[in-house]
């Protein structure tokens, strides 16, 4: 078992952090925030990895083969699922302030100082 | 013959959710009002079938095992299970009470497009249900995740207008960003201990303990979604702009149940998972939860007394309240618990009151500024009366529920840190007195009338229609029920008791882990005594507000005080409205709790 995978998920994770933080454009902010979903679901994959496993589909392998880990693949999922809920629904409100104010910068609303 | 109480256990969850998409189904058929009571009677329905399923477990807790998966030692750790008890399903009948309120306040409210209103709120429901009932740490996820992705389009709705839009955008991206630090942690507790179950968790934990530097990681990353859902500091920024700006039916939510449900998250993850391991390490994780809360405490009450829209001025005091609830959580004993609960409960109500009362004013005079709307009110000075009758509640004054949390809260902490008690005399003055003085200057017109220049716009497209010279029947009701749901049921000694003894029940992880892995079978005790009664702290409270009230009103005092909010008006700077600010400060607070904890437990 290698540490390789925690670190690209380290890697990826700081970078979408960085993106998010520095972001001057919402739909480029937006794409940065899924990179940093990315790095969760490098995680998940390295933690449910077995050195020699298959992937968890027994319909024409005998049962008693290694197999990585299911849940985590579950949970994956489950996540991507609700994650792309999510980020519809920022697309549509960046749409919607495209429309409002003809911008997609972040900074540029100062309705909330103070 | 029993009653089935395993039929009934998912069902506050179903319920919700299986109307959702009825009315989602049916949105273009329906008429406005079928919708209204159709979604009314739903959230009616499930505050009945929480309070059946308290009501069924008061002696011992229910553990619910959905599609009779059940994970055992020998085989794969599949199955997701439920863990009922009085106070989560108390929680999730508390959870449906507000949500009632808040389609009660809707009744007249006009932007309604097809069904997706009365749809977005049934999901939030049923999210937040699942949220409390939930003994699963992934499931508990997903719940919480459904709750922002409802949470976010709710207050994003009034989409046609700038200030929702980009609340919804602070709220979405620092939730989600919350959300991700919080699934690696779970996929970090999930390959050390190979369980996603609270109790399979604890077990595991407590046969191997893992390193303290891996324990403090892992427990400050699986609680960073729900510290930044409840507004923590420092990752609480969103909050401010969110609650402000969401629809006033989703504001009375947010700040009356959503938070809550955070720090409640919390609670579950760390009694249910973490405390048997973190036995030796009480005093650290104590140390973090209290700086953490007194920082939000005080921040929050200094920029709630600064505000002049009413909106945000509750959104700030709503973030200071969290960190007194946080304070009460943070001592980690039964009776703390029970204060921290029984706060949570009664903060609750007095905030949908006071949010409905925005709403009331935001109807008539299509303004929440203080200064915009100077003595107007006259006309309506009952809702006055009853903002500043809510206003003592969040002073913790008898007999509201806050008075008798914060008395547990002192009881709790056995006559150490003291100042504790000036925290919660101080914050409750400051956010008690914010509201008093806007209320007499809105409906009494005291004090003098400030030229108006502040950031926030004077006046706000309204969010209801028909007779803006009247105060409609249901809104009125709503908010009149909230306040009196909040004092009613806490002057019963039992109800208070009760607190007491499912607290000390939830701590006592022996008892839920018997349940879930199969053993003994776990009964509840019986409750400790109640504390006796302290009024001077809330007295003291009262008075400190008047002076401040007082002492902003009349001008000559005025400017003596002058300075002093000059100083606290620095803190807003850190409130600049830009997301990435709110992540930077997301992600440097996490180092830095870790990093806490981490030496701590050297």
């Amino acid at each position: 078992m290698t540490h390789l995978p925690y670190f690209v998920a380290a890697y990826l994770l700081l970078m979408g952090l960085y993106g998010v933080t520095t972001s001057r454009n919402l739909i480029h902010l937006i794409l940065c925030l899924t990179v940093v979903q990315a790095a969760t679901y490098v995680v998940l994959a390295a933690v449910g990895y077995r050195p020699g496993a298959t992937a968890p589909i027994f319909a024409d392998i005998s049962t008693h083969r290694p197999a990585v880990d299911p849940v985590v693949q579950a949970l994956m999922l489950t996540d991507i699922v609700v994650e792309a809920t999510v980020v519809a629904l920022l697309l549509a409100i960046t749409v919607q302030i495209k429309k409002r104010t003809g911008d997609v910068d972040p900074d540029r609303v100062d309705e909330f100082k103070g | 013959m029993e009653f089935p109480w395993r039929d009934v256990a998912p069902l506050p969850v179903v319920v919700p959710l299986g109307m959702a998409a009825v009315l989602a189904g049916l949105g273009n058929y329906i008429p406005r009002r079928a919708l209204d009571i159709a979604a009314l009677l739903t959230s009616v329905g499930t505050v009945a079938l929480s309070l059946i399923l308290a009501a069924g477990t008061v002696h011992a807790p229910l553990i619910y095992w959905f599609g009779g998966w059940k994970p055992d030692a020998r085989h794969f750790p599949i199955g997701i299970g439920w863990v009922i008890d009085p106070i989560s399903a108390g929680l999730a009948a508390f959870v449906a009470l507000q949500v009632t309120l808040a389609l009660l306040f809707s009744w007249k409210w006009f932007r309604v497009v097809k069904s997706l209103y009365h749809v977005l709120m049934l999901v939030f429901l049923g999210a937040m249900c699942g949220l409390c009932l939930s003994g699963d740490i992934f499931n508990l996820f997903v719940w919480f995740e459904l709750m922002t992705a409802a949470g976010v389009a709710l207050c994003g709705y009034k989409c046609h207008e700038e200030g929702p839009l980009q609340g919804a955008l602070n709220f979405a991206v620092s939730n989600s960003i919350g959300a991700y630090v919080t699934l690696v942690g779970i996929g970090f507790i999930y390959a050390f201990t190979g369980s996603l179950n609270f109790a399979g968790i604890a077990a595991a934990l407590a046969a191997r303990p893992p390193p303290p530097l891996f324990l403090a990681c892992v427990l400050v990353f699986v609680c960073a979604g729900f510290l930044v859902k409840s507004a923590v500091f420092p990752f609480h920024f969103w909050l401010a702009d969110a609650h402000a700006v969401a629809p006033t039916p989703v504001s009375v939510l947010f700040s009356g149940i959503m938070v809550e449900l955070g720090l409640y998250a919390v609670a579950r993850i760390y009694f249910g998972m973490f405390a048997p391991v973190f036995t030796p390490h009480v005093e650290a994780v104590r140390v973090l939860l209290l700086a953490g809360g007194a920082a939000t405490a005080l921040l929050g009450a200094m920029e709630c007394f600064l505000q002049h829209h009413l909106k945000r001025l509750l959104a700030f005091s709503t973030i200071s309240h969290v960190g007194l609830m946080l304070i009460a959580l943070a001592l980690l004993s039964p009776a703390a618990l029970a204060g921290f609960l029984l706060y949570a409960f009664a903060h609750g109500l007095i905030k949908a009151c006071l949010f409905i009362c925005a709403g009331i004013l935001l109807h008539r005079f299509g303004s929440l500024d203080e200064h915009v709307l100077h003595g107007q009110g006259a006309s309506i000075r009952g809702i006055g009366v009853l903002m500043v009758v809510a206003a003592l509640g969040l002073m913790a004054l008898p007999p509201y529920g806050t008075f008798f949390a914060s008395n547990l809260v002192d009881y709790a902490r056995h006559s150490e840190r003291e100042w504790i008690q000036g925290v919660y005399i101080f914050c409750g003055a400051l956010t008690g007195g914010a509201v008093v003085r806007f209320a007499l200057r809105a409906f009494f017109g005291l004090g003098l009338k400030a030229p108006v220049a502040q950031a926030t716009p004077q006046h706000e497209a309204r969010e209801t229609r028909g007779d803006y010279d009247r105060v409609p029947i249901p809104m009125a009701l709503a908010g009149g029920l909230a306040l009196a749901l909040g004092v009613l049921p806490v002057a019963l000694p039992a109800y208070r008791a009760a607190f007491h003894t499912y607290a000390a029940a939830l701590i006592g992880t022996h008892l839920f882990s018997a349940a879930v892995l199969g053993g003994p079978p776990a009964s509840i005790a019986p409750s400790p005594l109640l504390p006796k009664l302290d009024y001077w702290p809330s007295l003291t409270s009262l008075a400190f507000a008047l002076v401040l009230v007082w002492s902003v009103l009349v001008p000559v005092v005025r400017r003596g005080t002058h300075a002093v909010f000059e100083t606290w008006r620095r803190f807003q700077h850190f409130q600049t409205g830009r997301v990435g600010d709110y992540v930077a400060w997301l992600v440097a607070g996490l180092a830095a709790w870790a990093a806490l904890l981490a030496v701590q437990m050297r």
